[in-house]
C-alpha cells in the first residue's frame, strides 16, 4: 500500500466518521463542528488530488465561514439537546426504501467508474487553468449563478427588514 | 536517527525545523508580552515590570511557572469536551500558521539537506494561510459557549460576527498584492517586489508602481487588529462590560494557551504585512557601494546591545549585575563578531531585515492598543462593512485598471 492510498483511506475515514457522528449526535453544536471535521477532511482529499486550490477555498469558505454561521446561529438561539423519536411513518415506509435504492445505485456507478485518472502534481498552473475556466469558458454560467445569489441575498433582507 | 534520516530525510529535516522553531517563537512569545507591558507602561507614564530581574526580564518566565502552578477550574454545567478543545484549537492554529513564514532568501544546511528558512514552502501559501486564520474563530467562539456562563457566551457571538465580517476585507485587501504578484506563493510575492526606482526607492508593494498599495495595507492591517482580537477591536473581550469575554471561565494553562494563541497570530500577521506590503527580506538600501555599509547593520545592533547590557548590569550589586549580565553582553558581542564574518554576513541579511521589520508591525500594534479607546459594537460593524470592505475592493478594481493600462 502506498503513502497515498494510506493517506486517502484515513481521510475518508474521517469523513465517513465525521458524517456519522453528525447524525448521532444529540447536540447541534456538536453536529455542526462534526460537520466542519467532514469539510476537512474532504480539503485533504482534494489536496491529495493535486487540487490545492479547491482545498484552500474548500476550507476558507466551508469550514470557516458557512459553518461559523451555523454555530453562531445555534449559540444565538440556545439551542439545546434535542430529544430522539421513533421514525415517523412517512420516513419508514417512503425514506428508508428511497435511501437504500439511493445507496445501491451509488453502489453500482462507483463499482462500473472507469479507473480513476492519475492524480495532477500539484502546481501554480493548476489554479491558473482553473481562473482561466472560470473566467472564459465558463463566464456566463459563472455569473449567472453571482446574480442569483445576489437574488438569494436581497429576499433574505426584505425577509427580514422590520415592517415599518 | 541517521537510519532514519537516510529513509525520510525530508521528515527529519522538517521535525528539526519545526522543534527549533517553536522553541525560538516561544522564547520570543514570553518576550513579546514583556516588552508590551513595557511599551503601554512607558506610553501611560508607568515604569510596567520592574521587581523580577533587572528592568522585569525575568517577569515572563515568572508569569509561566505562575500559569502552570494555578488551581485549574471547569465551570459546572460545562461542555467538558469542547471546554477543552477550545483553547487547544486557538493555540495550535495560531501556532501553524507561523510555519509558512519564510524568514530569508538563503538555503540552509540541515543534517545535510539543503531546505529553505520555511517549515512549509507552498504554492497556496498565502490562501493556506487564510484559510487556518478562518478556522481561529471556533477558539474563541466554542470556548465563549462551551463556558456555560453568560458572559463568555456574549463574548464568543461577538467574536464569530466580528471575525466574519472582517475575514471579507482582510482578504480583499491583499487581492491587489496578488494581482501585481501573479502568485500565492509568499516567497515569489517577496521575489516580485525587488529591485528600486531611480535605483533609490525599494519597489515594494506598498509604493509600488503601477498602483501603489497604500490603501490595500491600511484595510489589511485594521482587519487583521480585528481578526486578532486586539485593542481597539477587543469586543470578545471588553473587560469593562464583559468581565474577560470569552476567557472568563478558562484559568491557569488553558488561559495561557488563548494567551499563546493571540500572541503568535500577532507575530503571524505583522510578518504577513512584512511580506505582502514592505518588501519581505529585502533591504530598503540598494546595492551600490555608497549603502556597502548596511550590511554590517546587524554587527552594530547586536555590539550595541551586547555593550550596553554590559554597562547598564554593573549597576545591580546582584549574581546578575555582577556575573549573568556581563557574560550575556559578552555573548551578544561575540554574535556580533559571528554575522560580521564573511559568508555569513550575506546568509544574515535577509532574516536580519525581515525581522527588523517585523519588529516594528509589533510595537504599530502595542501602540495602537495603548493609544485608542475601544470602539462601540455598532461602530465596529460600521467600519467593517460600510468602509474597509468597500474601501478594498475599490483597491482591487484600482488595482486592476493600473496593471491593465500600465501595460500597454
Amino acid at each position: 500500500m502506498t503513502a497515498e492510498l494510506v493517506i486517502f483511506f484515513l481521510l475518508a475515514g474521517l469523513a465517513v466518521a465525521g458524517a456519522l457522528n453528525l447524525i448521532l449526535q444529540r447536540h447541534p453544536i456538536h453536529s455542526a463542528l462534526s460537520l466542519v471535521v467532514v469539510m476537512m477532511a474532504l480539503a485533504g482529499l482534494y489536496l491529495l488530488q493535486g487540487a490545492e486550490f479547491i482545498a484552500a477555498v474548500q476550507i476558507i469558505v466551508y469550514a470557516g465561514a458557512i459553518m461559523v454561521l451555523f454555530i453562531f446561529v445555534i449559540m444565538l438561539l440556545n439551542a439545546g439537546e434535542e430529544e430522539r423519536t421513533n421514525l415517523s411513518r412517512m420516513a419508514r415506509w417512503v425514506g428508508l426504501p428511497l435511501g437504500i435504492f439511493l445507496l445501491l445505485q451509488l453502489v453500482y456507478w462507483i463499482g462500473r467508474a472507469p479507473e480513476a485518472p492519475a492524480t495532477v502534481a500539484a502546481s501554480p498552473a493548476q489554479t491558473r487553468k482553473l481562473a482561466m475556466m472560470l473566467f472564459q469558458e465558463f463566464v456566463f454560467p459563472f455569473e449567472l449563478t453571482s446574480i442569483l445569489i445576489l437574488i438569494a441575498i436581497l429576499g433574505a433582507l426584505v425577509l427580514a427588514k422590520k415592517e415599518s | 536517527m541517521s537510519e532514519l534520516l537516510a529513509q525520510h530525510p525530508i521528515l527529519v529535516v522538517s521535525l528539526t525545523k519545526i522543534i527549533v522553531l517553536m522553541f525560538l517563537l516561544m522564547t520570543a512569545l514570553a518576550y513579546l508580552t514583556w516588552f508590551e507591558r513595557k511599551v503601554v507602561a512607558h506610553i501611560q507614564s508607568r515604569w510596567g515590570p520592574y521587581r523580577a530581574g533587572p528592568h522585569g526580564l525575568l517577569q515572563p518566565l515568572a508569569d509561566g511557572l505562575k500559569f502552570l502552578f494555578k488551581e485549574d477550574v471547569t465551570p459546572g454545567g460545562a461542555d467538558r469536551f469542547i471546554y477543552f478543545l477550545a483553547p487547544f484549537l486557538s493555540m495550535s492554529l495560531a501556532l501553524t500558521s507561523i510555519a509558512l513564514i519564510p524568514f530569508g532568501p538563503k538555503d540552509i544546511t540541515v543534517f545535510g539537506q539543503r531546505t529553505g528558512l520555511a517549515v512549509a514552502d507552498l504554492n497556496i501559501g498565502l490562501l493556506f494561510l487564510f484559510a487556518i486564520t478562518s478556522l481561529g474563530v471556533y477558539g474563541v467562539a466554542l470556548a465563549g459557549w462551551s463556558s456555560n456562563s453568560k458572559y463568555p457566551l456574549l463574548g464568543g457571538l461577538r467574536s464569530s460576527a466580528q471575525m466574519v465580517s472582517y475575514e471579507l476585507s482582510l482578504t480583499m485587501s491583499v487581492v491587489g498584492v496578488l494581482l501585481l504578484a501573479g502568485s500565492f506563493n509568499l516567497r515569489e510575492i517577496i521575489a516580485a517586489q525587488s529591485g528600486f526606482v531611480r535605483g533609490i526607492l525599494p519597489r515594494w508593494n506598498i509604493i509600488a508602481s503601477p498602483m501603489p498599495q497604500l490603501l490595500g495595507f491600511l484595510c489589511f492591517f485594521t482587519a487583521a487588529i480585528a481578526e486578532t482580537n486586539r485593542l481597539p477591536f477587543d469586543l470578545p473581550e471588553a473587560e469593562s462590560e464583559l468581565v474577560a469575554g470569552f476567557h472568563t471561565e478558562y484559568a491557569s494553562f488553558k488561559f495561557a494557551m488563548f494567551f499563546l494563541g493571540e500572541y503568535a497570530s500577532m507575530v503571524t500577521v505583522s510578518c504577513l504585512a512584512t511580506i505582502l506590503f514592505f518588501g519581505g527580506w529585502l533591504s530598503p538600501f540598494p546595492e551600490s557601494p555608497l549603502f556597502a555599509w548596511t550590511r554590517f547593520l546587524p554587527t552594530a545592533l547586536l555590539a550595541a546591545g551586547g555593550l550596553w547590557v554590559i554597562l547598564d548590569g554593573v549597576r545591580y550589586e546582584t549574581i546578575f549585575g555582577r556575573i549573568l549580565l556581563p557574560l550575556l553582553g559578552l555573548a551578544l558581542c561575540a554574535l556580533a563578531y559571528g554575522v560580521s564574518r564573511p559568508g555569513v554576513v550575506d546568509f544574515v541579511q535577509g532574516p536580519f531585515w525581515f525581522l527588523a521589520k517585523v519588529f516594528v508591525f509589533l510595537f504599530l500594534y502595542i501602540w495602537v492598543r495603548g493609544t485608542l479607546p475601544r470602539f462601540r459594537y455598532d461602530q465596529l460593524m460600521a467600519v467593517g462593512w460600510k468602509l474597509l470592505l468597500p474601501v478594498s475592493m475599490a483597491n482591487v478594481v484600482l488595482t486592476s485598471f493600473a496593471i491593465v493600462v500600465g501595460k500597454r
